[in-house]
């Protein structure tokens, strides 16, 4: 493949000189090595440094650079140029604050993940070596300890755009049952009065946008119907 | 501008292992701390760590902390100062197994323990066969322990600054350190950080060079701040090209897929690394393997239309194997080189992996410098810790897994030092200067005002370009030469960068512009250091060091075993001993020798 020329829609807004928010038309041409979005944004950045964006790893374990891309979120350092549609529309993710172009406030999707508790609790006092855990036990984690926080799975929630305030959404919970699967944790009583709420939990309709968009494949749905079903076995 | 001013007791510049280890010692312990983070914690570059964290464990197969040692000074090239390489060593152990104890989810043996698996220079019995030392999970390794790390700090109440960006380092007439300037990035308002103590944890900066494993972050800001405030940083000429970064890429493929029996070859099909390393072969040291695979390429063994890269070839393992220990080599490649490496060999190049040199440290995370004929006085006040700081435990060359280490033990142990010479009264506020923020407003207004400069993009892919070219994985002299001549023009560039965005709001052009400040003296070390050093070492080798009895390999011990510090003030050079005697009476010294894999 040689160079190209893409198009993007872009929404731009910058507080300090934007009354309000727009969609901006550009367009970039792009080298053989811009193999994905990101690398695209970077050109695009390079033409215009007003264009702001996150951005780090660009392999997609930091999940800094999650957006709304062509009406899906996604992660722009994962999402190929070569299968994507043009114009490429990008917006910040949706149900968010936004601060400034694709960047939005995410103070309450990380208050959400903070109120889960998201550390193990073991009170025995710690042996001198480590805990011991099967290897089967180990694999319930999996699935789950991968999240990236990108927040594509919560922001593409009705639930949560709805609630953010009082749904955990996806990523909060997914962090809520990977603790509870843990054989070293001690806390899954307190864990379960902590979501036992009409709104913390059951808010989740299994939707399933969230599946859907996970850039790491993870499934949280899968995840808040095991809670549930702890949830019911206790009650039981 | 008006400068806020905030107290504390101690700043911490950077929420990576590094940082949120010694933040965690310095919570628990109740002290009024700030961490200062350019990215949300979980979004640092630890995060991109794959194949494990080394631990003399023996879970796996028997092992004890004195082969480590040996490994490493070996690795190190002898420039390893082996009173911090013991420190390390010994406290692998415990700082590993207190990960777990925070919920890390390490990858378990069938008996429950920590798994482990062998890693390049990793050995038993010195030298003699691969060790399984390098504690895994999956190969996330660094993603689930930054995760768990964040989490404990979340549960010890940890105050973070998050998107804030440090600016410069401030210090008094007497040379104390007084904390940091700092930019709130939502609103471009800048601060003062006042506080006994500050510890760097920034990271490296390894987007000096044009082909790099690194994250767009990874800009040497506190290396940079350091050298600004007339710190000398050391041993900067020596920089890791890990062997397997996705060809075209840069992406890190790693070294753990080799643990897990991944081999390298070159065109004809021919596991060339018998032929450098006839005992360890693909898991000889990084420096080895990389210049290794860099003869095969430029003799013509290279893959591809271009001959312009190697196969790493994992496709005799399992499915099995694969998906359970390297899913996310497996995702990687398929995202980033396009092949299954269950069906195909993935393509890699040597890329710019790690910063061995930095800020100069001790083993108790002080940083210390050349003063009244001692070369490692402490400054009051400043303390650093992985890969932004040198201790130096990595010498001339790391091995894999001992970054994670080396982000847990000095983390640590720079935080209990902090703590206890805060706990004895040996801390205090001292008086800021009237022009304690000066510098990093005049910065900004610079960029403010500045016309018919130069513009970040150009100037820093410039700088990479000159790095990629002029001190890559083998060095020649005249080349290096003229590399310093370049990089100081580079430099004089860089001091008239322009930026259009003049937002106060989230600007990430300015953001860009500040660290191309950093970047800039990173670059100058590493390219002036290099060419000084008239030997090979490690992962500095050049074409004119002769390969012969008095000096084996072309390392030059007569000469040229000593650290090397470079002062961005007048771009001069000065050195300083290694450390060849251990911390402990009763451990022997590992004596100088030829390294041989």
């Amino acid at each position: 493949m040689t160079k190209r020329t893409v198009q993007f829609k872009i929404y731009r807004y910058d507080p300090d000189k934007d009354d309000k928010p727009y969609m901006q038309d550009i367009s970039v041409e792009l080298e053989e090595s811009d193999k994905k979005l990101l690398d695209a944004l970077v050109r695009l950045k390079a033409k215009d440094d007003t264009l702001s964006f996150r951005r780090s790893c660009r392999e997609g374990v930091c999940g800094s650079d999650a957006m709304n891309i062509n009406g899906k979120n996604g992660l722009a350092c994962l999402t190929s140029m070569d299968e994507i549609a043009q114009p490429v529309t990008l917006r910040p993710l949706p149900g968010l604050p936004v601060i400034r172009d694709v960047i939005v406030d995410m103070t309450q999707f990380f208050k959400q993940y903070h109120s889960i508790k998201p550390y193990l609790i073991n009170n025995d006092p710690a042996p001198e070596r480590e805990r011991l855990q099967t290897p089967e036990d180990r694999e319930e984690l999996n699935g789950l300890y991968e999240c990236i926080l990108c927040a594509c799975c919560s922001t593409s929630c009705p639930s949560f755009w709805w609630n953010p305030d009082k749904f955990v959404g996806p990523a909060g919970l997914l962090a809520a049952y990977r603790f509870l699967a843990d054989t070293r944790d001690q806390a899954t009583s307190e864990r379960l009065d902590n979501l036992e709420d009409p709104y913390r939990l059951f808010r989740c309709h299994s939707i399933m946008n969230c599946v859907d968009v996970c850039p790491k494949g993870l499934n949280p749905t899968k995840a808040i119907g095991k809670i549930k079903d702890m949830m019911l076995r206790r009650a039981v | 501008m008006k400068v806020a001013k905030r107290t504390f007791d101690a700043v911490i510049v950077g929420a990576g292992g590094a940082g949120l280890r010694a933040a965690l010692q310095l919570s628990e312990a109740g002290m009024k701390t700030a961490v200062l983070t350019k990215v949300f914690p979980t979004r640092s570059h630890t995060v991109a760590a794959q194949g494990g964290v080394a631990a003399s464990l023996g879970n796996s197969t028997e092992d004890n902390w004195h082969w480590h040692m040996y490994d490493t000074v070996k690795g190190s090239d002898w420039l390893g100062d082996q009173d911090a390489i013991e420190f390390m060593v010994k406290k692998a152990n415990e700082v590993v197994v207190e990960l777990e104890h925070y919920g890390m989810p390490f990858d378990r043996t069938d008996n429950g323990k920590i798994y482990q698996r062998p890693f390049g220079g990793h050995s038993q019995n010195y030298g003699q066969t691969p060790v399984s030392r390098s504690c895994a999970a999956a190969d996330r390794t660094g993603h689930a322990m930054l995760h768990a790390l964040y989490q404990r700090n979340v549960r010890a109440n940890t105050q973070f600054f998050v998107e804030w960006m440090a600016m410069d380092l401030i210090r008094n007439a007497d040379g104390d350190v007084l904390g940091v300037t700092a930019m709130e990035m939502e609103t471009g308002e800048v601060s003062i950080f006042h506080a006994k103590a500050t510890i760097f944890a920034t990271g490296g900066a390894g987007r000096i060079y044009y082909s790099s494993t690194n994250a767009f972050i990874n800009t040497g800001d506190g290396v940079g701040m350091a050298a600004r405030a007339g710190i000398p940083l050391e041993d900067m000429e020596f920089w890791q090209f890990h062997p397997t970064g996705v060809a075209g890429a840069g992406v890190l493929i790693t070294e753990g897929v080799r643990g897990e029996g991944g081999i390298l070859r070159n065109v004809s099909g021919e596991r060339f690394m018998e032929r450098y390393a006839p005992n360890l072969k693909d898991l000889a040291s990084r420096d080895v393997v990389s210049r290794a695979m860099t003869t095969e390429i430029n003799e013509g063994r290279g893959c591809g239309s271009g001959k312009d890269h190697v196969l790493l070839d994992i496709t005799h393992l399992s499915p099995e194997t694969i998906n359970k220990r390297l899913p996310g080599i497996r995702e990687i490649s398929i995202q980033f080189a396009g092949v299954d490496p269950i069906k195909a060999p993935i393509p890699v190049v040597p890329t710019c992996h790690y910063q061995m040199g930095g800020i100069p440290t001790n083993y108790k995370g002080q940083v210390v410098v050349p003063k009244d004929g001692n070369p490692n006085v402490p400054i009051p006040g400043f303390y650093a810790a992985g890969e932004c700081a040198c201790a130096s435990v990595h010498g001339a060359n790391r091995l894999g897994t001992n970054s994670l280490l080396d982000l847990l033990v000095f983390g640590k142990a720079a935080g209990e030092t902090v703590v206890s010479d805060f706990q004895s009264g040996q801390l205090s506020l001292k008086p800021l200067p009237d022009d304690a923020a000066d510098v990093s407003l005049a910065r900004i207004a610079r960029l403010e005002t500045q016309t018919g400069g130069e513009d970040v993009h150009e100037v820093r892919l410039e700088m990479q370009r000159t790095m990629q070219k002029h001190a890559g994985v083998f060095r020649f002299a005249d080349i290096m030469k003229e590399g310093v001549t370049k990089i100081m023009e580079v430099a004089e560039r860089a001091k008239r960068t322009q930026i259009k965005d003049k937002s106060k709001v989230w600007n990430t052009a300015r953001t860009e512009a500040l660290e191309l400040d950093n970047l800039i003296e990173v670059a100058k070390a590493t390219m002036v250091s290099a060419e000084a050093r008239k030997e090979s070492r490690g992962a500095h080798v050049r074409d004119d060091a002769i390969d012969c009895a008095e000096t084996p390999n072309g390392r030059d011990d007569a000469n040229w075993l000593k650290h090397t510090l470079w002062y961005s003030e007048g771009n001069r050079l000065d050195y300083k001993p290694v450390n060849l005697q251990p911390m402990s009476a009763d451990v022997e010294p590992i004596a100088l020798a030829k390294r041989t894999y």
